[in-house]
This record gives structure tokens, C-alpha cells and sequence, in this order.
């Protein structure tokens, strides 16, 4: 195929494509309150930097029409406003990335949602940001969401801030009162430790310091917006600091080729150099950087490479790749700051999925130490964290891993997390430091292993968890269960909800928060009793997917069996054996399973026991197969 | 021209790769798709890269309309050959068989059969459950909101008011049986950076980017190429030769040309740097109502 050649370029060309090749690139956010002009700002400084095209500009002007804010005039506010939604309701819900380049920077933008609601796509729009241009009305001055963001924005790590003291033009370009809240932002900023605060009086609609220092100010000595952003030195120092690499993938084209594809994280990296995966503490030394390119002498923070090493080491996707004078802590308990972004509040002791670096494990939150009230900036006792609540957290792992503090390493020390079963992403966090005990507390090896003494006891030591109704037939069940086994020889013991409640989980009540914990206490239990070789029957409600899966995560596979007693909530409140029904129905019981608290049905339980149409006894013997390792009830009955 | 280690370029580049490998590396069915314009060769470019000394560990797909220009078609079949990848073609059949062209049925309803329509149909047929595409979010301002791992739902659609938060670089690959993910490594990229990137790595694109006489004929204010004797003219209308280029390509019937003398990628850069018209403009589909780039990635367009 013959590509147009590329012709001789004349110098002035070339120097511009260099010069363009060299800008350096500023990320950043606008955000704040409701209604503040973070959109309209972003307009603006995209129409003053000609950023606008001409066939946009005239959409815009059609659009103003329909759905503007500003009267006749066009409102900028639409260049941002992209979905339909937004333009029906005059606000922004998403965050818009949008892009302009001056003579001097590149910009690559973020305009926020200044709505409560959708605090979680603020985020969004801050984790990947140097700066923030924090919007203030002048009219109101500084409230709620102004404090949130400014404690978001510290809690993500930018360290460099625009106060701007936007629609100036409403109060008369009045300078006490740009002064009334710089002051007041300097004050309720002091513990964030920004590394600058730069407060600018603006105005977005008429572009007053936007572009250039207005006339209409003329007692503000100060840059203008752009000037500002144009100058301002972010400088990371990712280069400086020890070498990070999550490995994302391993490239194996063919039996003489093994390569860990990644991206260096900060530090550097040369052929020759010693590296220790994090985890294992393996070591190995660099033989080559290899990019498409061709090998590289060096690989610094920000480059995709693919590194083969000199020895065949065990490692894979998720590990991480350091030096061997400084490597990340290997850790399975540590604290952090916790941004809780989905409607469901986070519940301590549910299980999530964690994501840090290229490592996706198990998590729960431990302890909540507290949650922050965004306006007083208090520490608060809490039970759960709800919707756009900031917490510092301790969390646990299902196994250690590399992980660092957010404020040294970024890539190592931040985390999402997510649902388990609806796969959404509910949670953001920072490690704050790691926890000692989980570095010191080892585990004792011990000799006399659970499988010796399920041998002594001639069985195999599982758990079979049933889970329904009050009222299903649980208990009923298991007793059966219990005296056949019994009358086998088996060693066994019954862990029944009602009776638990009575002792170990005498403090918990029946709020979600409490209905996790106390299910995590007795699958901690069940898990210790098989480990002394027991055969345990857990007889509770357990209404959640998730908590039923923590107890299923604790066991290994084949030892855990969901017994899942179905009975229609009808038969179960007809035969309301203990009176429950009637009183919840009356309201005098709260959070009753089936009546004001959900069940949530199991999907594939290794045992269906549909009570209405199965004897009771015939259900029993299913489980005692499972149990006992046999096929099936019927084959074992004969 | 070669991309200095820590330019603007690079940094994008490395941006991109990252994503690619993290699409690999997480889910089990990829796939690329493939439109063979100027962003879709700088994508195939990058995962060449991603992946060397591999080669990329996941198909190309290509849906076609049967309306492409001819000079697209002859393109694709080369490049694919030439970098030796696995090439799907799909053809929305049903939409053959009911006749619906871009003529005959208005543009609306033509993409939404030919492109939406028949993208679902590959993506049920072939089970993938994370799709590459090379859309930037400079280009329309309702893309300009979407994330870099954007979900879709077994009916692949966007419900653009509840996106997953996606916070730093840690993208969120998990779906259900049946829902994927959409991935768009040059989200970050602008129009400009693309045309440097080829320029800078002399990437081969589609002979049509550069300025040559063409057959043209004007309809609604647009250049569009006469391109094959399907195309049917008004009594009114006339072919002439002109001096044209596209800025962006995909139907012939539905993408209008730009009167230019570009015939070499720095003409075309140099022409990029003061062009006040976004490349969009030169298609048809984006005219028809205001947000209509929203209603057709709710719908589950690219
Ligand atoms: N007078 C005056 N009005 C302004 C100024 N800046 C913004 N406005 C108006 O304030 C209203 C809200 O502006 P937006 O830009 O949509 O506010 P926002 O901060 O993006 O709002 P959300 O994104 O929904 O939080 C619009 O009607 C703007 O025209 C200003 O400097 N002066
Ligand atoms: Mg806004």
C-alpha cells in the first residue's frame, strides 16, 4: 500500500509539531456547590481559548434557546451539559472531560456535579486531577458541598487549589466580601495541608479574570484564572521515588519468551537492576525493557513496558515489582479513608471485592473508626456508612497483599470496592497506614491438623447452612439431620440462631448492620468447629447473599453446603409456631424477615428443600448424603 | 519524525496501552472493533504495541453495511493480512434482505439496522464480553461524559445518569453473563493528537484522508463521493470532479467531504490547526435531532 509520502515540511511546521510535542499537561477539576458556574467557567475558558468550533458554537446558540439559563444570551453551561438530561434540568450529573491547549500547556479538564447526589462522579473527576479550581457564589459564599469538596479534593491527594469567588458581577465586584471568603476558606482549609490556595474573584458568565485581569476589579492584584493555570508548577516527583510496577499481564508468545507487561508506577528501572516481587519476596534481575519500539535503557515512571527477568520466577497478574532496598509492605489488615458511593450502605463485616493496583481479593470492612461530618469536619461513632459518607475504616483481606499509604505511593495505596453480586463499584479508599497486628500476628503452625482429627472421629468435618423463612423448617430439619448422624456415630453439633442470640450475640439487634455481624460471628464459629473436626448444622435465617457467601469464602470447596428450606411466607405465617408473624404484623417487631426486611432467595443452593412438597424426613436423608459423600439420598436409603 | 520518551504523545500512548492490557488481562472474550478510519488504525497500532512481542490476544471485528467506500474495504483487507490478526466480518443480513439502505430508508433508521443492529448481533453471536472502541471524548459532548470502561447491559444499552464511579486507573471489568463492557483507550485524545501520532509514527490510513479530485456531488449542503452506480441522482444534481478530503469516514452515501488541497499528513495537520469546523460535521447521522449521539449509545451504538 503506498502512504502519501510526507513531504518536506518547512521549518516553521516542524517547530511547531516540537513545540506542541513538549507542552506539558495540566489535569485538573472544577467543582462546588449547586448552580456555583463550574460548567459555565469551563465554557468560558474554552471559548477564550478558541477551543469552540464554529459548528458547535451554532448548536450552542440553538440550544441556549431551548434550554438556557441565561435569557438571551448563549449559556456556556450547554458546552458541558451534555446528556439530555442535564439540559432538561439545568444541572450537571456526570462529569464532562473536555480538552484545550494554550501557547504554553495542554489541559485536559474535569467539569463536576455540584450535586450531592452524585458526589461519587466529583470523584471521579478528582482521582485523576492536580488541581482544583473550587467554585464559591460570591452571594452565598462558603456552604455544605464547599467543604465536602474541599475535603474530597484533600482526601485525593491534589495539593493545589483555585478559590474562585465566582458571579463577582452579582455583588457589585464588592472586595470585602472576596475577602470575607477568602478568609473563611483559609481557615476551614488550614488542616488539609494544600501545598497552594489561590483565590481569584471571577466572574464565569461575563469572563471577568477569566482570560485576563478585569478592569471591573481593579483592587485584585493577582493572575487571572488562565494565567494561573498556565503557570502553576504541580511538578510530581514519581521519578524520585522508589521503583513500583503492578504486573497486568504476562506475555508469552512462544516457550522462549516471558515478559511482565506493566506500566512503571514511579521510579525507574534499568536492564541489569534487582527486583523483588513484593509479595513473595522472590528476586530476579532485569534483563530487558521491551517496548515495540525497541528495548529501552532505562524505563521510567508513566512508561508501558514489558520486562523479561534473568530467572523463570513465579509471578503473575497482580503482583508488584520493586527494589529490593525498598519494597511496599505485605499486608492483610490496614486503615483507610473510606468514600461510600452507592445507595446501599456499606455494612462492616460484608464481604466486597477490593481492586488495588492490578489485585482484585476479598475485603470486609472491620471496624468503622468513625465517620466525618463534611461540615464540622467531626468525628462521628457510626455503624455503616451511606451514601457519599467518608469514614476512616480498618479493612481485612482474604490474603496479604502489597499496599502502601495514598500519600507515598498512589497506585498501591488506592482502592475501590465492589458489590459482589451487582458488580457495581460502591466504595473508593486511601490507606491511610498499615495495621500492625496483621505484620506480627503470624499464624501458629500447628501440628495435630484439622484433617487428623476429623480422621479420629472417622468423618469429614463440613457445614451445612440452612438458610430460610422464620418459620421454614430450618431447625425441624437439622434436629432430624442431627439424630441420624448421631445414631451413625458422626460428631456433631447444631448452631441455631435463636439460641446464639441468647449468648455470643446477645449485643446484636435486627438492623442490617447488625443481621452481617451477627452471621459473620456464627460462620467464624462453624469455621472453628470444623477445624476440631466437627460436623456443624447452622440453623439461621440469614436473609442476605452476601453474608451466606462470607460464610461459603471461609470454608474450602465441598465442605460448605447452602441448604436452602423453602417455604411460601404464607405457610410460615399460618403456622407461626413462636407468634412472630402476628406481632410484626401488628408492628411490634421491626426488620422481620419477609415482612419489612427482604430475603434474599439463594440462586444455586447445593440442597432445595421445597418443604410443602417434600417429607421432611426424605429432605433429611439428602443431607446426610451430601454429608456422608454419597451420591444421592435414595441410593444410600436402599 | 520520532515520539520523544516523554511527550505529550507518549504519555497518551502509554495511557492507551495500559487500558489494552488491563481489557486482556481481565476479561475472557475481547474483541476490537474495527471501522477503518483514521482512529481505529491508530488503535489497532497501539495494541500492536500493547501486546508486542505478542500479538494482540483478541480478534478484530468489522461491521460492515455494505455501504463502505470501496477504498475502505480494499484497506482493511490489506492491513488485516499484512499484520496477520483473526478478522470478523459481520453483515447485518436481515437488513439486507429487507432492503434497507441509506437511501431508501433515511439515515436514522439505516444506522440503527445496519450499524447498531447488526454491532448487537456480532457481539450476541460471538458471546464477546468487552468490546474496544476508538471513540475520543473530544468529539461529541455527550462521549465527552462517558468512562473509559463504560457499561452495557445484556440489551447493550448505556444508561448514561448511573455510571460506575471510575476513580484513578482502576477500572471496575466486572459483568454478568450476557453484559460487557465497552473500552475506549483514546478517550484522552483529541483530534489533533491523532493526526500527530500518525504523523509521528507514519501509520498507514485510508487513502481517502488525503485531498485528491473525486467525484462529487452536493446534496444538503454536504460533498458526498459518488462512489459505486448504486448511488441514484436527483435530476437536479450533478457530478463533478472536485479537490476534496475526509476528515472522518465511514457509509459514502452518508459522509461528507471537505473541499481541501491536504494531499500530505503535515497539509493536514496544518490544516487541522486552523480548522473551525469539528470533524463531525462532515456526518450526516449527528444532524438529525439535538443529543442524538446520547439516544444512539443508549441504543447501544458505538
Ligand atoms: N451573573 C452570573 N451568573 C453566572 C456566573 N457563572 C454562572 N452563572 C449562572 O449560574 C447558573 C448555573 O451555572 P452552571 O455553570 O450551570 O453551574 P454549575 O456549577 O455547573 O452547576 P452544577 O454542575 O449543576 O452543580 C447559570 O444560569 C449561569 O449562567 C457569573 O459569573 N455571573
Ligand atoms: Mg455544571
Amino acid at each position: 500500500m503506498n502512504q502519501v509520502p510526507v513531504a518536506r515540511e518547512s521549518a516553521d511546521f516542524q517547530r511547531y509539531i516540537a513545540e506542541q510535542e513538549r507542552k506539558s499537561l495540566l489535569r485538573f477539576l472544577t467543582c462546588g456547590s449547586v448552580d456555583d458556574g463550574k460548567s459555565t467557567l469551563i465554557g468560558r475558558l474554552l471559548y477564550e481559548t478558541k477551543m469552540i468550533f464554529e459548528d458547535h458554537f451554532s448548536a450552542l446558540e440553538r440550544d441556549s434557546r431551548k434550554h438556557g439559563t441565561t435569557g438571551e444570551e448563549v449559556d456556556l453551561a450547554l458546552l458541558l451539559d451534555g446528556l439530555e438530561a442535564e439540559r432538561e434540568q439545568g444541572i450537571t450529573i456526570d462529569v464532562a472531560y473536555r480538552f484545550f491547549t494554550t501557547d504554553k500547556r495542554k489541559f485536559i479538564v474535569a467539569d463536576t456535579p455540584g450535586h450531592e447526589q452524585y458526589t461519587r462522579n466529583m470523584a471521579t473527576g478528582a482521582s485523576t486531577s492536580d488541581l482544583a479550581v473550587l467554585l464559591v457564589d460570591a452571594r452565598h459564599g462558603i456552604v455544605t458541598q464547599t467543604r465536602r469538596h474541599a475535603f474530597i479534593v484533600s482526601l485525593l491527594g491534589i495539593r493545589h487549589i483555585v478559590l474562585a469567588v465566582n458571579k463577582i458581577d452579582l455583588v457589585d465586584f464588592d472586595q470585602a466580601r472576596f475577602a470575607a471568603i477568602r478568609e473563611a476558606f483559609q481557615q476551614l482549609a488550614a488542616d488539609f495541608g494544600f501545598a497552594s490556595i489561590v483565590s481569584i474573584p471571577l466572574s464565569a458568565r461575563y469572563g471577568d479574570n477569566v482570560a485576563e485581569v478585569s478592569p471591573r476589579t481593579p483592587w485584585y492584584h493577582g493572575p487571572s484564572l488562565l494565567d494561573h493555570l498556565q503557570r502553576v508548577d504541580v511538578g510530581d516527583d514519581l521519578a524520585r521515588r522508589p521503583f513500583r510496577m503492578c504486573v497486568q499481564w504476562v506475555n508469552r508468545p512462544d516457550l522462549n519468551f516471558r515478559g511482565f507487561a506493566g506500566t512503571v508506577a514511579s521510579g525507574s528501572l534499568r536492564p541489569g537492576d534487582e527486583i523483588v516481587v513484593a509479595r513473595s519476596g522472590t528476586r530476579s534481575r532485569v534483563e530487558r525493557i521491551v517496548t515495540f519500539d525497541g528495548d529501552l535503557d532505562i524505563a521510567e515512571a508513566g512508561t508501558a513496558v514489558t520486562l523479561t527477568l534473568a530467572d523463570e520466577i513465579d509471578a503473575s497478574r497482580g503482583d508488584v515489582f520493586a527494589k529490593s532496598d525498598d519494597r511496599p509492605e505485605v499486608i492483610d489488615q490496614f486503615a483507610a479513608h473510606l468514600v461510600w458511593m452507592h445507595e446501599d450502605p456499606m455494612l462492616p463485616g460484608r464481604p466486597y471485592l477490593l481492586k488495588c493496583g492490578t489485585r482484585t481479593v476479598s475485603a470486609q470492612v472491620t471496624e468503622i473508626r468513625h465517620k466525618i461530618d463534611v461540615n464540622s469536619f467531626q468525628h462521628l461513632a457510626a455503624k455503616e456508612l451511606r451514601l457519599n459518607e467518608v469514614g476512616e475504616v480498618h479493612l481485612g483481606l482474604s490474603e496479604a497483599i502489597a499496599i502502601e499509604p495514598y500519600r507515598q505511593h498512589r497506585e498501591t495505596g488506592a482502592f475501590v470496592l465492589i458489590d459482589r453480586f451487582s458488580n457495581a463499584t460502591v466504595g473508593a479508599g486511601m490507606v491511610t497506614h498499615g495495621l500492625r497486628r496483621a505484620t506480627n500476628v503470624h499464624w501458629q503452625a500447628i501440628d495435630v491438623t484439622r484433617e487428623a482429627r476429623a480422621q479420629l472421629k472417622h468423618q469429614m468435618a463440613k457445614v451445612a447452612w440452612f438458610t430460610g423463612l422464620s418459620g421454614s423448617g430450618k431447625s425441624t430439619i437439622a434436629n432430624i439431620v442431627e439424630k441420624k448422624l448421631h445414631a451413625l456415630g458422626k460428631h456433631t453439633f447444631i448452631l441455631d440462631g435463636d439460641n446464639v442470640r441468647h449468648g455470643l450475640n446477645r449485643d446484636l439487634g435486627f438492623t442490617d448492620a447488625d443481621r452481617v455481624e451477627n452471621v459473620r460471628r456464627v460462620a467464624e464459629v462453624a469455621r472453628l468447629m470444623t477445624d476440631a473436626g466437627l460436623i456443624v448444622l447452622v440453623s439461621f435465617i440469614s436473609p442476605f447473599k452476601a453474608e451466606r457467601q462470607l460464610a461459603r469464602d471461609l470454608m474450602a470447596a465441598g465442605e460448605f453446603a447452602e441448604v436452602f428450606v423453602d417455604t411460601p411466607i404464607e405457610t410460615c405465617e399460618a403456622r407461626d409456631s413462636k407468634g412472630l408473624y402476628a406481632k410484626a404484623r401488628a408492628g411490634q417487631i421491626r426488620n422481620f424477615t419477609g415482612i419489612d426486611s427482604p430475603y434474599e432467595r439463594p440462586e444455586a443452593p447445593e440442597i432445595h428443600i421445597r418443604s410443602n412438597e417434600e417429607a421432611l424426613e426424605h429432605a433429611a436423608d439428602r443431607v446426610v448424603a451430601w454429608i456422608l459423600g454419597r451420591d444421592s439420598a435414595d441410593d444410600w436409603v436402599i | 519524525m520520532s515520539v520523544d520518551q516523554h511527550s505529550h504523545l507518549k504519555r497518551l500512548e502509554a495511557e492507551s496501552i495500559r487500558i489494552m492490557r488491563e481489557v486482556a488481562a481481565e476479561f475472557s472474550n475481547p474483541v476490537m472493533l474495527y471501522s477503518i478510519g483514521k482512529d481505529s488504525s491508530v488503535m489497532l497500532h497501539l495494541a500492536m504495541k500493547a501486546f508486542y512481542p505478542s500479538k494482540p490476544p483478541f480478534p478484530v471485528l468489522h461491521v460492515d453495511t455494505t455501504w463502505k467506500f470501496r477504498e475502505m474495504i480494499a484497506f482493511r483487507d490489506d492491513i488485516m493480512q499484512r499484520l496477520g490478526l483473526d478478522m470478523i466480518v459481520h453483515v447485518n443480513q436481515e437488513g439486507v434482505a429487507a432492503g434497507v439502505t441509506p437511501f431508501t430508508h433515511g439515515s436514522n433508521y439505516y444506522t440503527h439496522v445496519m450499524k447498531t443492529e447488526g454491532l448487537k448481533q456480532a457481539l450476541d453471536k460471538y458471546g464477546f464480553d468487552a468490546a474496544f472502541g476508538g471513540a475520543r471524548r473530544d468529539e461529541e459532548k455527550s462521549r465527552a461524559k462517558e468512562r473509559i470502561f463504560s457499561f452495557r447491559s445484556a440489551n447493550h444499552t448505556w444508561d448514561p445518569k448511573n455510571q460506575r464511579p471510575e476513580l484513578w486507573q482502576l477500572y471496575n471489568a466486572r459483568v454478568h453473563k450476557g453484559e460487557s463492557i465497552r473500552a475506549f483507550p483514546l478517550s484522552n485524545w483529541t483530534e489533533l493528537d491523532i493526526w500527530q501520532y500518525i504523523l509521528a509514527e507514519n501509520i498507514q490510513i485510508v487513502p481517502l484522508y488525503f485531498a485528491k479530485r473525486r467525484p462529487i456531488v452536493e446534496r444538503g449542503g454536504m460533498l458526498i463521493m459518488v462512489d459505486d452506480e448504486r448511488m441514484q441522482l436527483q435530476p437536479q444534481e450533478k457530478v463533478e470532479e472536485r479537490l476534496v478530503r475526509f476528515r472522518t469516514l465511514g457509509c459514502y452515501p452518508l459522509t461528507g467531504a471537505v473541499e481541501s488541497s491536504a494531499a500530505t499528513l503535515p497539509e493536514i495537520v496544518r490544516e487541522m490547526l486552523i480548522a473551525r469546523t469539528s470533524e463531525r460535521q462532515g456526518r450526516l447521522i449527528d444532524h438529525d435531532e439535538s443529543g442524538s449521539m446520547e439516544k444512539k449509545k443508549k441504543e447501544g451504538y458505538f
